[in-house]
C-alpha cells in the first residue's frame, strides 16, 4: 500500500504544479485581451479622467506582476477578488453604499448550477455508455453493435445546439413531457429542478455517450485475444460472466481516463447547452464576463475550470492506479 | 470399453488474408479413460489447435470443415454453444503454456479456481475453497492454505503453473488438456511441475492429451505419443516403442537432433589476450544488487556459454559488456584495453567490436523495415558503405547466413519464418564485421531442428571468421552442441566455470549438478528414478533453495 500512496502523493503535487502554471498562463492571456473593462464600461464618451479613476479604483493602473501576485494570493486564501461589473460605481457621485459583489458570491450559485447539470448528465450518461460498451463487446460486429456505434456516432457529429432543438421539438413540443426553458432559481424543490434540468442533460448526454461508449467497447474487446480471456471460456463460462468478470476489470483504466475527460467537459464545456436552455450555469457567465472584459470573473472561471480538469484527471489517475492489482498487492 | 475422446478425419483451416489454409489434415485419435496421450511436433505443426479441438473449441479464425470429434458420446461439433459451456470446465479442462498469462491479473487464485465449480454447480463456494487448499497440498505448493490468497503476479512460474493444474482439476475433469505447460519454465523448475501434473492425473485417473515439443519430457508424461508434422499425422505408438524403434524419417530426426555436437577445440595457449576479459563485475538495478564479482574471460574464435536459471545474471552480464548498464565496481577489457562502462563514452569502432543477437528475433527486428534495409543500416553506419557498395555487401551477408539475397533484399520481417528471422538478426549482427557476438537465448525461441540449423550456422561462422561467441542460455543441450567453455551463474554469482568437457564429468558444484541433472532424458523411466533417488521434496525449488 506503501507505494501506492507514494505515488497518489506524487500526483498530487504534480496536479498542484499544473495548476499553478495555468494560473499564469490565464493571467497572462486574460491581460492580453483587447480593451479594458474602464473603456467598455465608460463607452465611446468616455473622458480620460474618468477611465482612469476607475481603472485607479480597480487596481488596474498596478503592473501586471503586482496584479498577479496579489491576484494569486487572494485565490490562495479563497478571495477571488470583487466583480468588476457588480461594483458600485456610485463612489463617483459620492454616493458608495460601500457594498461590491465579490466573485466568489457571483460564481457560487452559477457553478452550482452547472455540478448540479453535470452530476445528473453523468448519472444518465455514465451508466448508459457503460451497459452500451459491454453490450456492443458482447455482440461485438452484430447488427447491435453497428446500430449503436451508428447512433452514438451520429450524436456525437451534431451541434449541441442542433441535438437540443431536436430533443425540444420531440419531447417538449410535439409531447409536452419536459419543459423547454430550464430557468432555475433558488429555493426550487429537488424534483422541480431536476424536471427542468433533464432536457439539457439529455442533450449532453447524447454528446458524451458516443466517446465513453466506444472506449468501453474497444477497451474490452482489445483483452478478448489474451490468454486469461481464452482461458475464461475454456472453463466453460457464459459470454457475459467471460466479459463483466474476466475483461472489464482489466479494461477499466483506459475507461476511467476517457470517463474523466468527458465529465470535465460536462463541467467546462456546455456553453451552448446553457444558451439554448437559458440553464443559469457557469458558462454563460464566462461568456458575458468575457464580453464585458470582467476581469476577476472570467479569470476565477478559468482557474475553476483548469481545477476541474486537473481534479477530475488526478481521480481517474488515481483510480486506474487502484484498479491495478499489481500496484494495489505489491509482491 | 468405449473410448473417452474420438477423433475421426478431422480437418481443421485458419484464415489468413481472406483465404482459408489448412491447419489439420485430417488427424483421428482416439483416447481411453484415464489414459496420456503425448501430442508432439514443431511449432506450426497445429498441436495446439487439434488439442483445443478435442475441447470441442478453435480460436478465432480457425474453423473445422470436416470431421468429428466425439467426447463420451457427445458429438462437439454439433453441440450447442450451451452444451459445450456445459462440459468446459466441468468435465473437460485445459491447461495453458504460460500460466503467468492465462491466470486473470485481477483476481486473486482461489477466486478463480471456485468460479468453475460454482458456476457449475458442482460444489459450493466454501467447499471448493476447501478442495482447492487440499489440491494445492498434493500439488506439493508450499503454503496451501494460503497461497490461493494471492494475486497471480505475487506467486512464481511454476507455482503458477501447478495452481493452474489444481484449478483444471477443480471440478475433477474426465480429460485435460495440457499445451506445454512447462515448456516457459526452468529446468529445475519444470521437474517438480512435470512430478506434480504425472501425481496428480494418476490418483485421480484423469485422461489427458499432453502437447509439447520436447520429446524428453512427453516420454516422462504419456502413455502413448502421436507426432504431427505440418498437420499431417506422422505416426503414433506407445511411448517406449515410439522411443525405441521410430518408424518414419521424420520422427527420427527429431530423435537424432541432439546428436549435434562440435568438436572439441585444442587448449588456448596459456598468456594469450582474451577478445573479452570480464573483470570483477558487480552491477545494480537501482538499490537491488544483481551481480557479484562476476569475472570470465572469452579467447578469440571460442564460445563461452553462460548458463543459469532466469534471474541468475546471464543477461545482466550482457548488459554489462555492452555498456547499457555500466557496473557499479569491475572492469571489461577488449582485446587487453579497458572499454569505458558506458556505451555513451565508447567510440563507434568498440561499439562496431560486440554485437547482439536476441532472444526474440521477432521484436528484435522492425517490423516495417525490409530486410536489405534492416542489415544495411549498420553496413552503412558502420562500414560507411552506401548506394551500390552498400547493397552488395548486404547481398553477401545474405548468402553467408544462407538465404538467397534476390529472394529475400525487398522483404518484411512478417514474410520470413522464426529461424529465417533469427538468421537475419545474425547477419544484422555480422554486417558491423565484430569480433565478438553476444547471443542471448538465441534459439529458445525455435524448434529444435531449426534451433539447429542455427547453431551449426553459427559455428561455420565462428570456424570462417573467427569469432567469439558470449553464449547465453538456459539449455543444457544447447550448451554440450556449440560451447568450448561454460560460466554457470546462480543468484548473480559465478558458482563454477571450465572448460566445456570438464563441466560434464563430475565432480561438480552441487548447482551444477542439479542443473545437469534436472535435465529431462529420453528415458520414459528418468523421471520416475530421479524421483526415487532424490526424493520429492528435493526436487525442484525446494532444492535450490537448500543450496543457498
Amino acid at each position: 500500500m506503501h507505494s501506492v500512496i507514494r505515488i497518489i502523493l506524487q500526483r498530487l503535487a504534480l496536479g498542484l504544479l499544473t495548476l499553478f502554471v495555468v494560473s499564469v498562463v490565464i493571467f497572462t492571456a486574460v491581460n492580453m485581451l483587447p480593451g479594458d473593462f474602464a473603456q467598455a464600461i465608460l463607452g465611446q464618451g468616455a473622458t480620460p479622467e474618468a477611465v482612469d479613476a476607475i481603472r485607479k479604483d480597480l487596481g488596474l493602473d498596478q503592473p501586471p506582476v503586482t496584479r498577479y501576485f496579489q491576484w494569486l494570493g487572494g485565490a490562495l486564501q479563497g478571495d477571488l477578488g470583487n466583480s468588476f461589473a457588480q461594483a458600485n460605481f456610485a463612489s463617483f457621485v459620492g454616493a458608495d453604499s460601500g457594498v461590491r459583489t465579490t466573485v466568489a458570491q457571483q460564481i457560487a450559485p452559477r457553478f452550482a448550477n452547472t455540478m448540479f447539470l453535470a452530476a445528473v448528465t453523468a448519472c444518465i450518461a455514465v451508466p448508459v455508455s457503460l451497459v452500451l460498451g459491454i453490450l456492443a463487446a458482447l455482440f461485438r460486429n452484430s447488427v447491435f453493435d453497428r446500430a449503436t456505434n451508428v447512433t452514438t456516432l451520429t450524436s456525437i457529429s451534431s451541434p449541441e445546439f442542433f441535438l437540443a432543438y431536436v430533443l425540444i421539438l420531440f419531447l417538449a413540443v410535439l409531447n409536452p413531457m419536459l419543459p423547454s426553458l430550464s430557468n432555475i432559481f433558488e429555493g426550487m424543490s429537488f424534483g422541480e429542478r431536476l424536471e427542468k434540468t433533464l432536457l439539457p442533460a439529455l442533450t449532453l448526454t447524447l454528446v458524451v455517450t458516443a466517446h465513453m461508449m466506444r472506449m468501453t467497447r474497444a477497451a474490452i474487446i482489445n483483452l478478448l485475444a489474451s490468454p486469461y480471456i481464452e482461458m475464461a471460456r475454456l472453463k466453460g463460462l457464459s459470454p457475459m460472466r467471460v466479459i463483466v468478470k474476466h475483461a472489464l476489470p482489466n479494461a477499466l483504466a483506459p475507461i476511467i481516463n476517457v470517463i474523466a475527460l468527458n465529465l470535465a467537459y460536462l463541467i467546462t464545456g456546455v456553453v451552448v447547452v446553457e444558451v439554448v436552455f437559458v440553464y443559469p450555469g457557469i458558462g454563460q457567465l464566462f461568456v458575458d464576463s468575457v464580453k464585458i472584459r470582467d476581469i476577476p470573473v472570467v479569470q476565477a472561471c478559468c482557474l475553476i475550470f483548469a481545477a476541474a480538469y486537473i481534479l477530475l484527471n488526478l481521480l481517474a489517475d488515481i483510480l486506474s492506479i487502484l484498479s491495478n492489482p499489481r500496484l494495489r498487492h505489491p509482491k | 470399453m468405449s473410448a473417452l475422446v474420438e477423433i475421426r478425419d478431422l480437418w481443421i483451416e485458419g484464415r489468413s488474408d481472406e483465404t482459408w489454409s489448412p491447419i489439420i489434415n485430417g488427424a483421428s485419435l482416439t483416447l481411453n479413460k484415464g489414459e496420456v496421450l503425448g501430442l508432439i511436433g514443431e511449432s506450426g505443426a497445429g498441436k495446439s489447435t487439434l488439442g483445443l479441438a478435442a475441447m470441442g473449441f478453435t480460436r478465432d479464425g480457425v474453423r473445422i470443415s470436416k470431421g468429428s470429434v466425439m467426447f463420451d458420446g457427445i458429438d462437439l461439433i454439433t453441440a450447442s454453444a450451451a452444451k459445450k459451456r456445459d462440459l468446459l470446465g466441468k468435465r473437460i479442462a485445459y491447461v495453458a503454456q504460460s500460466a503467468a498469462a492465462s491466470f486473470n491479473p485481477a483476481h486473486k487464485l482461489i477466486d478463480q479456481h471456485t468460479e468453475g465449480p460454482v458456476q457449475h454447480g458442482v460444489m459450493s463456494r466454501s467447499e471448493s475453497v476447501q478442495d482447492g487448499i487440499e489440491l494445492y497440498r498434493r500439488l506439493r505448493l508450499p503454503n496451501p492454505e494460503e497461497i490461493g490468497f494471492r494475486y497471480p503476479h505475487q506467486v512464481s512460474g511454476g507455482q503458477l503453473q501447478r495452481a493452474m493444474t489444481a484449478m483444471a482439476m477443480s471440478c475433477r475433469p474426465d480429460l485435460i488438456i495440457f499445451d506445454e505447460p512447462t515448456t516457459a519454465l526452468d529446468v529445475t523448475t519444470q521437474i517438480e511441475v512435470l512430478a506434480s501434473i504425472r501425481d496428480i492425473v494418476e490418483q485421480f485417473d484423469t485422461a489427458a492429451i499432453y502437447i509439447t515439443h520436447d520429446l524428453a519430457v512427453v516420454a516422462q508424461m504419456a502413455d502413448r505419443i502421436k507426432v504431427l508434422l505440418k498437420g499431417d499425422e506422422v505416426e503414433e505408438a506407445d511411448t517406449r516403442t515410439m522411443l525405441a524403434q521410430p518408424k518414419e524419417e521424420y520422427t527420427k530426426s527429431l530423435w537424432a537432433v541432439r546428436a549435434f555436437e562440435r568438436p572439441q577445440k585444442p587448449a588456448v595457449h596459456t598468456g594469450a589476450t582474451p577478445v573479452v576479459s570480464v573483470q570483477n563485475v558487480s552491477a545494480a538495478y537501482g538499490k537491488i544488487q544483481v551481480l557479484h564479482d562476476v569475472s570470465f574471460d572469452i579467447h578469440e574464435g571460442r564460445t563461452v556459454a553462460v548458463v543459469g536459471e532466469s534471474g541468475s545474471g546471464k543477461s545482466t552480464t550482457a548488459r554489462c559488456i555492452t555498456g547499457l548498464l555500466p557496473p557499479t565496481s569491475g572492469l571489461i577489457e577488449f582485446d587487453g584495453q579497458p572499454l569505458p562502462a558506458n556505451y555513451k563514452s565508447r567510440n563507434k569502432d568498440q561499439l562496431r567490436q560486440a554485437q547482439m543477437i536476441y532472444q526474440m528475433a521477432d521484436t528484435a527486428l522492425n517490423p516495417r523495415t525490409t530486410i536489405g534495409n534492416i542489415i544495411g543500416r549498420p553496413v552503412q553506419f558502420y562500414m560507411g558503405l552506401t548506394g551500390k557498395q552498400r547493397r552488395r555487401r548486404v547481398e553477401e551477408l545474405l548468402e553467408e547466413i544462407e538465404l538467397p539475397a534476390a529472394q529475400y533484399y525487398d522483404r518484411l520481417p512478417s514474410e520470413l519464418s522464426g529461424g529465417q528471422k533469427q538468421r537475419i538478426g545474425i547477419a544484422r549482427a555480422l554486417a558491423a564485421e565484430p569480433k565478438f557476438i553476444i547471443c542471448d537465448e538465441v534459439t529458445s525461441a525455435l524448434d529444435q531442428l531449426v534451433a539447429e540449423g542455427i547453431l551449426k550456422l553459427l559455428a561455420r561462422l565462428q570456424d570462417d571468421l573467427k569469432l567469439s561467441y558470449m553464449f547465453i542460455t538456459h539449455d543444457l543441450a544447447t550448451v554440450k552442441a556449440i560451447a568450448d567453455e561454460v560460466v554457470v551463474m546462480k543468484e548473480g554469482k559465478v558458482v563454477e566455470q571450465g572448460p566445456k568437457h570438464d563441466m560434464f564429468v563430475p565432480p561438480h558444484h552441487p548447482y551444477t549438478d542439479l542443473l545437469l541433472s534436472s535435465v529431462p532424458e529420453m528415458d520414459p523411466d528418468w523421471l520416475t528414478n530421479l524421483l526415487n533417488e532424490r526424493g520429492v521434496d528435493n526436487i525442484g525449488d525446494a532444492a535450490v533453495d537448500k543450496m543457498s
